[in-house]
C-alpha cells in the first residue's frame, strides 16, 4: 500500500468509527459478549447490521450465509464467527470486475443523482484526481437549474485546474453538453465530466431529461468510452436502493460514488446495493477537500467496517 | 414499488386466522414482526422500532384484540395510534416574537440537507404573513453557497445580507442583526454551512453563534431520506446546540421517511414543516398523522376511514355491505353509492388514499367526475326493474336508455360492463377493509 493510500485508509477507518455505537464496536462486543451461538446472538447481529443501513433483506442474506458457514464448519465459539461474517459480507459485495477503464481511454463521465448528495463536489474531486494523473479534463456545468450551481462547479474547476464549459442559469442543459462535447473534441480532452441537476428519481419528466442527455452524447460524441456514475449520499437509508433502481431505468449506470462517509453513517447501503443490484461502488468520499475521494475496494471497505481506530 | 403495503400484509396474516375467532399471542407476534420489518424498511431507527414494538405488543396482546373479529384492523389501529402518539398529534407553527422585536432563526444541518433552499422558503412564508425577513449568508465554506442564497433571495424578493467568505459566521450574524435593526426588518434567518454532527470545530462554530446571539429558534433541517444515522445526527445537534424545531426536506420523493420518527422520539422536538419540492413555494405544514401512515406504508388509509365515517350514513352502509356480500348489489345501490362518493370528494382522491390500490384498479377504467354525471343520467333513465335486475338489459332496452340519457349506446354498454367490474372490485375492498361487523373500521364498506 502506498503512503498516500494508507493515509486515506486511516481516514476512512476514523471516519467509520467516530462513535462508540458504530458497527465495529457493536460487532466486537457481541463476539466477546456472547458465550454461545444462539438465536439471541443472531438477533443481536441482525440489529447491528441493520443499524449500519445494510437493510433488512441483505442483512437476512448475510445472516443466512453465516448460519450455513457456522454449521458447515461446526463452529461453537462466537469469536470464531467474526472472520466468517467478514467473508460473508465480502461475498455479498463481490460482483466481479470493478473496472476503471475510462482512465485508459478517451471518455465521458455523466454524473447523476438526487439533490444534495454531492455530485458537484465529487466531480471536483474526480477532476483533481484525473488531472493529477496527467489527464486533460473538461467539465460541463449542465446543472443549469439550481441557484449557484454553475459558480460552484467553476470554483471546483479552478481548484482542480481544469477547463469548464458553462451556460446560463435556467438555460438548456442539452445546449451546454453540446458545447462541452465540442470543446472536448477541439481541445483533445481525455475525459469530459458532466455535472447534472439533482433530480428526485420519482419525477418522470426529469428522468426523461436524462434520456435526452444520453441521446445527445450518443449522437455528438460517439466512439468515446461512456461512464455513468450515480452519486449516493452515504447517510441515506433504504431509499438509496430505490434511487439506484430508478436511475438504472433512465440511464445505463456503470458505477456508484458513495459520499459523506466521514460522519457516523456506516454506509452499509453500499453492501445492500452491490448485493441487490450488482452495481459496483467505484468511489467513496470522506470529506469536502479535493483529495477526499478514493477508488473503492470492497475488501478494504469491509475491513474498515471491522477495524478499530 | 416492490413492497406490498403493510396493511395488505397484515390482512394476509389475519385472513387465515379469522375462522378461529380468537387470536393467540403468537398470532399477534407474527403480525408485529411484519410491522417491525416495515418500520425498518422505512429507516426508522432500530432502537426506536424496538421500543415501539414493545409498547404496541403490550396493548395488542390484551383482550381487546384477541376477541375482536377484525384483528387485522385492530392491530393496524393500535399501531397507528401508538405511532401518532410518538409523532405528536398536533401541528406546530414556528414561533416568532412580536413584530416590534427581531426574531432570529438559525438553520442548521448536514451537508446537502437543503438548508439554503429551506431558508428562502421560510423567508417567503414570513413575508407573505406581513413580516420583514432578512436572509443571512453564514456559509463561508461551500463554493457558491452565498451566491445560491442571493439568487434565491432575489426570487422570493427578500433581501440577503452577506459579508463574503472572509468573516467569522458569528460576526456576520451580529452585523446582520444590526443591519436588520436599522432597516426595520424583524425576522433574521441565518443560513449556516452544512456540517457533520461529529465535526467538533464546525459544531463549536454553531455553539458560538448561539452563545453570542439571542437566537429565538434553532431549526434542524433533515433530509427525509436519511437512514439509521438520523438519531446520531439529531441527538448530537440537540446536545451541542439545542434544537427548537425540525424541518424535513425532499418529501416529494418516495421515501417512507422513518427518520422523522427517529428524530422526534430522540429529541422530542416538533417537526414544523415539510419541504416538498424545488420551487420556493414548496413548503407545507407538517401533519404527524399523515407521516405516521406514510412510514407504515399505509397511504392515507386512516384518513380515508375517518372521512368515510364522517360522510357515510352508518345504517345505509351496513345495509349496502350486506348486499355486497350476497352480491345483490344493483344499480339502485350504485346510484346511492355515487351520491356518497361525491360527499367523500370523488373517486380520484379516494383512490389516492388507498395504499396499493392505484395499481390494482388500473384496468378498471375509472370514470372521471364528468363521466359520473353521465352515468347518473343513464341509471336514471332505467326503469326501477332494470335498476334492480341489470341482467334483463337487452339491446332494445339499452337503446331506449341511451336515448333517454342522451348518450351513445356504447356508453350504456360500457357502464353495464363497468358495473360488473365494480362488483368484483367491491369484493376485494370488502375483503381488505375487513370483518363481518364490529369495530369502527368494520363499519365502512367501499361504496363503489
Ligand atoms: N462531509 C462531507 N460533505 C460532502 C461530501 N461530499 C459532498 N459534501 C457536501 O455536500 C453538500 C452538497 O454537495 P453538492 O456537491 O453541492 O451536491 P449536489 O447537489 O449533488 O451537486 C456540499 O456542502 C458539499 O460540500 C463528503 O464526502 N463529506
Ligand atoms: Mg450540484
Amino acid at each position: 500500500m502506498s503512503e498516500e493510500k494508507k493515509g486515506f485508509f486511516a481516514k476512512l477507518i476514523s471516519g467509520l468509527s467516530k462513535t462508540r455505537s458504530n458497527i465495529v464496536s457493536g460487532i466486537d462486543s457481541i463476539f466477546k459478549g456472547f458465550s454461545k451461538i444462539d438465536d439471541d446472538f443472531y438477533e443481536e447481529l441482525e440489529e447491528i447490521l441493520i443499524m449500519g443501513d445494510i437493510g433488512v433483506v441483505t442483512t437476512e442474506k448475510i445472516i443466512e450465509g453465516l448460519k450455513e458457514k457456522v454449521k458447515e464448519n461446526k463452529i461453537k465459539e462466537p469469536e470464531e464467527c467474526k472472520e466468517l461474517l467478514i467473508n460473508t459480507i465480502k461475498e455479498q459485495m463481490d460482483i466481479g470486475e470493478n473496472a476503471y477503464e475510462f482512465e485508459n481511454q478517451k471518455s465521458v463521465i455523466l454524473v447523476i443523482g438526487v439533490n444534495g448528495v454531492g455530485k458537484t463536489t465529487s466531480i471536483g474531486k474526480l477532476a483533481g484526481n484525473l488531472k493529477a494523473q496527467g489527464k486533460k479534463v473538461v467539465l460541463a456545468a449542465a446543472d443549469t437549474f439550481r441557484a449557484g450551481a454553475i459558480k460552484q462547479l467553476e470554483e471546483w474547476a479552478n481548484r482542480a485546474g481544469v477547463d469548464i464549459i458553462s451556460g446560463n442559469e435556467g438555460g438548456d442543459p442539452g445546449a451546454v453538453i453540446y458545447d462541452a462535447v465540442g470543446a472536448a473534441k477541439a481541445r483533445n480532452a481525455d475525459v469530459l465530466i458532466i455535472d447534472t441537476a439533482g433530480r428526485l428519481h420519482n419525477k418522470k419528466n426529469l428522468m426523461e431529461e436524462l434520456k435526452k442527455i444520453d441521446r445527445i452524447l450518443e449522437k455528438e460524441y460517439p466512439n468515446v468510452y461512456r461512464e455513468t456514475l450515480i452519486v449516493l449520499d452515504g447517510t441515506t437509508g433504504q431509499n438509496a436502493l430505490v434511487q439506484a433502481r430508478e436511475f438504472m431505468n433512465a440511464a445505463n449506470i456503470t458505477g456508484i460514488v458513495l459520499t459523506k462517509l466521514d460522519g457516523t453513517a456506516k454506509g452499509g447501503i453500499a453492501v445492500a446495493i452491490q448485493s441487490e443490484l450488482s452495481i459496483p461502488v467505484k468511489y467513496i468520499c470522506v470529506g469536502e477537500q479535493i483529495d477526499d475521494l478514493e477508488k473503492f475496494n470492497s475488501e478494504q471497505f469491509v475491513n474498515a467496517l471491522f477495524t478499530q481506530e | 414499488m416492490a413492497f406490498e403495503s403493510l396493511s395488505d400484509k397484515l390482512q394476509n396474516i389475519f385472513k387465515n386466522l379469522r375462522s378461529k375467532g380468537k387470536l393467540t399471542e403468537s398470532d399477534v407476534k407474527a403480525a408485529l414482526k411484519e410491522v417491525k420489518m416495515a418500520l425498518l424498511e422505512a429507516d426508522v431507527s432500530f432502537k426506536v422500532v424496538k421500543q415501539f414494538i414493545n409498547s404496541v405488543t403490550e396493548r395488542a396482546v390484551g383482550s381487546e384484540v384477541m376477541t375482536s373479529l377484525t384483528p387485522g384492523q385492530m392491530v393496524i389501529k393500535i399501531v397507528n395510534e401508538e405511532m401518532v402518539s410518538l409523532m405528536g398529534s398536533e401541528t406546530t407553527e414556528i414561533s416568532l416574537k412580536p413584530s416590534n422585536e427581531i426574531t432570529v432563526i438559525m438553520m442548521m444541518g448536514l451537508q446537502g440537507a437543503g438548508k439554503t433552499t429551506t431558508a428562502a422558503k421560510l423567508a417567503s412564508k414570513f413575508k407573505s404573513k406581513g413580516r420583514k425577513p432578512l436572509l443571512v449568508g453564514c456559509d463561508i465554506y461551500r463554493p457558491a453557497a452565498i451566491e445560491q442564497l442571493k439568487i434565491n433571495g432575489e426570487k422570493v424578493d427578500v433581501p440577503v445580507f452577506e459579508m463574503g467568505t472572509k468573516h467569522e459566521p458569528v460576526n456576520i450574524a451580529k452585523a446582520a442583526i444590526e443591519h436588520a435593526k436599522s432597516n426595520g426588518m424583524n425576522v433574521v434567518i441565518l443560513d449556516t454551512a452544512g456540517r457533520l454532527h461529529v465535526d467538533e470545530d464546525m459544531m463549536n462554530e454553531l455553539a458560538k453563534i448561539r452563545e453570542n446571539i439571542d437566537i429565538h429558534q434553532t431549526i434542524l433541517v433533515v433530509d427525509s431520506m436519511t437512514g439509521q444515522d438520523a438519531v446520531n445526527v439529531a441527538s448530537n445537534f440537540e446536545e451541542k446546540i439545542g434544537i427548537d424545531g425540525v424541518i424535513l426536506t425532499k418529501l416529494d420523493g418516495d421515501t417512507r421517511g422513518g427518520a422523522a420518527l427517529s428524530i422526534k422520539s430522540v429529541t422530542g422536538k416538533p417537526i414544523l414543516y415539510v419541504s416538498t419540492g424545488e420551487k420556493l413555494t414548496d413548503i407545507e405544514q407538517f401533519h404527524p398523522d399523515r407521516m405516521a401512515s406514510r412510514i407504515l406504508g399505509m397511504g392515507d388509509v386512516l384518513s380515508l376511514i375517518e372521512k368515510a365515517e364522517a360522510n357515510i350514513d352508518a345504517e345505509k352502509a351496513k345495509e349496502m355491505e350486506k348486499k355486497m356480500r350476497k352480491a345483490e348489489f344493483d344499480f339502485n345501490d350504485y346510484l346511492e353509492s355515487m351520491a356518497q362518493m361525491k360527499n367523500m370528494g370523488g373517486m380520484a382522491e379516494i383512490l389516492n388514499m388507498m395504499p396499493g390500490m392505484g395499481a390494482q384498479l388500473k384496468g378498471a377504467q375509472l370514470p372521471d367526475e364528468k363521466a359520473l354525471g353521465r352515468i347518473e343520467a343513464i341509471i336514471l333513465s332505467m326503469t326501477p326493474k332494470e335498476r334492480s335486475n341489470p341482467s334483463i338489459l337487452n339491446p332494445s332496452r339499452k337503446y331506449r336508455i341511451a336515448k333517454g340519457a342522451g348518450v351513445d349506446i356504447a356508453e350504456v354498454n360500457r357502464l353495464v360492463k363497468q358495473f360488473e367490474q365494480s362488483k368484483k372490485m367491491m369484493k376485494q375492498f370488502s375483503g381488505m377493509m375487513g370483518g363481518k361487523r364490529g369495530g369502527k373500521m368494520g363499519r365502512f364498506k367501499f361504496p363503489f
